[in-house]
């Protein structure tokens, strides 16, 4: 395999591991499948439009924040239930350590939710001697690992039966097991024990409801249910950027979240939650709350154009289809967010300066912009946010180097004279330089810092044996019966005779 | 104190300032399609067969408890108290246990039994969907701690989809502080994508329509 210099040198272990590469090329594919069916013409003729309403309804949910926001926490307090205003991941983790000791409790059960793992929310509880447990099957393999999720909605996809009884082995000291319908099994009797013990409840949210004061979580496993219905107390984390107007606009949007997540036209469970238990209600939290966190949103939402980022339902679609995705894999991203969708939220929220080479993570084939359920215009955003970079490195005045390069560029192409030169040069370097018409490295003189990192992914077609100028004077030069006559022009000639 | 100042944060960046108005918002989008009850029953009864839900049509109430009771034969089961379990007599049956309003007790049967039988308090046709919400007649546990959910559900419940059912119930808040909708056994697809039924709620379940 190729030499890899020019993205990043931890994308070795990906692309040289063939194992990974068939679960990662098999696992989305088969996503990718899956959706493609659900959203077909014939079982869902009005997909189109469904996806320029979720686009429009998210616009305005969230080109209206403030509005929508407390509109909700009015009515999450109507429905007795209390909304927890959080700037960062220590506000969080500062709440539930205040609830757990309030409560006497030590364990929290957990369903999934990429919000908390933005904060690293059970790292930081667990320093403080509580016991978060995840209890979707793929998070609690991966806590057990002690591994970041490899993709937003199949977190484990990287994982084979053998890696997961591997884990369980040596973690849950048990006897190896390597058929998932019995790992299944196993994960189920001890989680059951934990739903049943733990006195808090941790979810995260897909939709918040604003004039419900409602969450909605989307799920298969029946383990957000758990989560949210035995434990005492309901906390539910998430983005200010989960609200949307009205109950009903779910209709739209639990349309397109299953089918482009999982291509099912509704996942297993749907829960829509509005507050505790009420008088004569049976069972259900005796308490409800729901955490609303910054983490950087508020700053995103500057951009009134790139903004829409922040419209993402989280289905991951555009990870599935994605050619860079498939390729590295969802532990080459910088942030909890892989995939295209990362591309644009990681610089956003993390500053342009620290990954700047993300939004160059990309092909700009523009299939994540056509799988978006609510249509970020991923390939553009993407654009944008390379200039952006440029940009702010021309303000720092870190563009020096490439502005020389240009500068002389333009004099070598403005000047015939220096231009034949640079040509003959150039053949002259390049004529040995490599087999097939193609040269895959220069010679050793020029084979260092960009030309070498620019080679390492390319190869660069070998000069012809003359230049155009060359035959163009040839050809001037002979008599003009000598000069081959394209058959096409014999035909036309022999017409209009 | 970081609510004021997460506020005034989004406000600056969207331009906005407290209690400006908001423009109306795109009209909520509810098309329901007109499908008649047949078609219905038979779009209901084939999306849970390919979902691997069992289904019985029950012409009267006497089969529909015939078709329960073969179920809980020598089983532990648990009945929510939906009334219409009453009157088919299913809350009777041998080996069934109905009548529970208290938490604790509903958390120590739920969790032991075999089998969870429930009513919905409605249907969707294209997905095969069972709505619950919560109530003193429907615990919400009853439909998820047991490893077999049966749900018994009069066809006048059964609605075209997602849409005739937020046209029905615009605000869900307003009626319980739990909606659910159940499509399908429990499962996942966690470990190599396999399907594996029945994680954390039932991995079987039987629709009887009444």
């Amino acid at each position: 395999m190729k030499e890899i210099t020019a993205i990043q040198p931890q994308l070795h272990p990906a692309l040289d591991n063939p194992k990974l590469q068939l679960a990662i090329y098999t696992a989305t594919g088969r996503l990718v499948d899956k959706r493609k069916g659900t959203v077909a013409e014939e079982s869902l003729p009005d997909y189109q439009e469904l996806r320029s309403q979720a686009n429009a309804l998210k616009r305005h949910a969230i080109d209206h924040l403030d509005y929508y926001l407390e509109l909700f926490q009015r009515n999450v307090e109507a429905n007795g239930g209390k909304v927890i205003w959080c700037r960062d991941g220590k506000e969080v983790v500062d709440f539930l350590l205040g609830l757990a000791k309030q409560r006497k409790s030590k364990v929290l059960v957990k369903s999934k939710s990429m919000t908390t793992e933005e904060i690293h929310l059970n790292e930081h509880l667990e320093e403080h001697g509580l016991e978060p447990v995840e209890t979707d099957l793929g998070e609690y393999i991966l806590q057990l690992a002690h591994e970041k999720p490899y993709h937003i909605v199949a977190p484990a996809l990287h994982m084979t039966r053998y890696e997961v009884a591997d884990i369980f082995e040596e973690k849950l000291k048990i006897e190896r097991e390597e058929v998932p319908e019995k790992q299944t099994q196993i994960a189920r009797g001890i989680l059951r024990e934990k739903f049943l013990e733990a006195d808090i409840g941790v979810s995260g949210a897909n939709f918040l409801v604003a004039d419900s004061g409602a969450v909605v979580l989307v799920e298969n496993e029946g383990n957000a249910r758990l989560s949210t219905t035995a434990p005492k107390v309901h906390v539910a984390v998430a983005g200010i950027e989960k609200v949307i107007p009205r109950a009903q606009d779910l209709a739209t949007f639990l349309k397109l979240l299953g089918r482009s997540g999982t291509g099912q036209p509704l996942t297993v469970y749907t829960s829509f939650l509005a507050g505790p238990r009420r008088e004569g209600e049976i069972d259900g939290p005796e308490e409800f709350y729901v955490v609303l966190l910054d983490n950087g949103r508020t700053k995103v939402l500057r951009d009134a154009d790139k903004r829409q980022a922040l419209f993402c339902i989280r289905c991951g679609a555009c990870l599935n289809i994605c050619p860079v995705y498939r390729r590295i894999g969802g532990h080459n991203y910088p942030w909890v967010y892989s995939g295209p969708i990362g591309a644009i939220l990681t610089p956003q929220f993390e500053g342009l300066d620290k990954n700047p080479w993300l939004p160059h993570a990309s092909s700009l084939c523009g299939a994540c912009g056509e799988v978006c359920p609510v249509k970020i215009e991923i390939p553009r955003m993407l654009l944008e946010l390379r200039a952006d970079i440029e940009a702010e490195k021309a303000a720092k005045g870190e563009d020096k180097l490439e502005k020389l390069g240009f500068q002389a560029w333009a004099r070598l192409m403005s000047n015939p004279m220096l231009y034949r030169a640079a040509s003959a040069a150039g053949s002259w370097v390049l004529q040995d330089a490599g087999d097939g018409g193609w040269a895959s490295q220069l010679p050793f003189f020029l084979n260092a810092g960009p030309t070498k990192g620019w080679l390492s992914q390319r190869d660069l077609p070998l000069p012809a044996p003359k230049s155009f100028r060359q035959l163009w004077k040839d050809r001037l030069r002979q008599p003009p019966s000598s000069v081959p006559v394209r058959q096409q022009d014999a035909t036309d000639e022999g017409h209009s005779a | 104190m970081s609510r004021e100042a997460m506020m005034a944060s989004i406000r600056e960046s969207l331009g906005r300032t407290p209690g400006q108005a908001i423009s109306a918002p795109p009209e909520a989008r509810i098309r329901i399609p007109d499908v008649d009850e047949e078609s219905r029953v038979g779009q209901f009864l084939a999306a849970l067969e390919a979902l691997n839900a069992r289904t019985f049509v029950a012409p009267d109430a006497a089969s529909a408890r015939q078709y329960v009771a073969s179920l809980t034969l020598g089983k532990d089961a648990l009945a929510s108290n939906a009334p219409l379990l009453r009157e088919l007599g299913i809350a009777d049956l041998d080996g069934v246990r109905c009548g529970i309003t208290q938490l604790d007790a509903l958390r120590e049967h739920a969790a032991r039994c075999d089998l969870g039988i429930t009513s919905a308090d409605f249907a969707l046709a294209d997905t095969g969907t069972l709505v619950m919400f919560s109530s003193v007649e429907e615990a919400r546990l009853i439909s998820l701690l047991p490893p077999v959910h049966v749900a018994v559900v009069p066809r006048q419940k059964l609605l075209s989809g997602l849409d005739e059912l937020f046209a029905l119930n615009p605000e869900p808040a307003r009626r319980s502080s739990s909606m659910v909708l159940i499509t399908g056994p429990s499962r996942t697809a966690d470990i190599e994508q396999i399907l594996v039924r029945g994680v954390h709620g039932p991995g079987e379940i039987h629709v009887v329509l009444l």
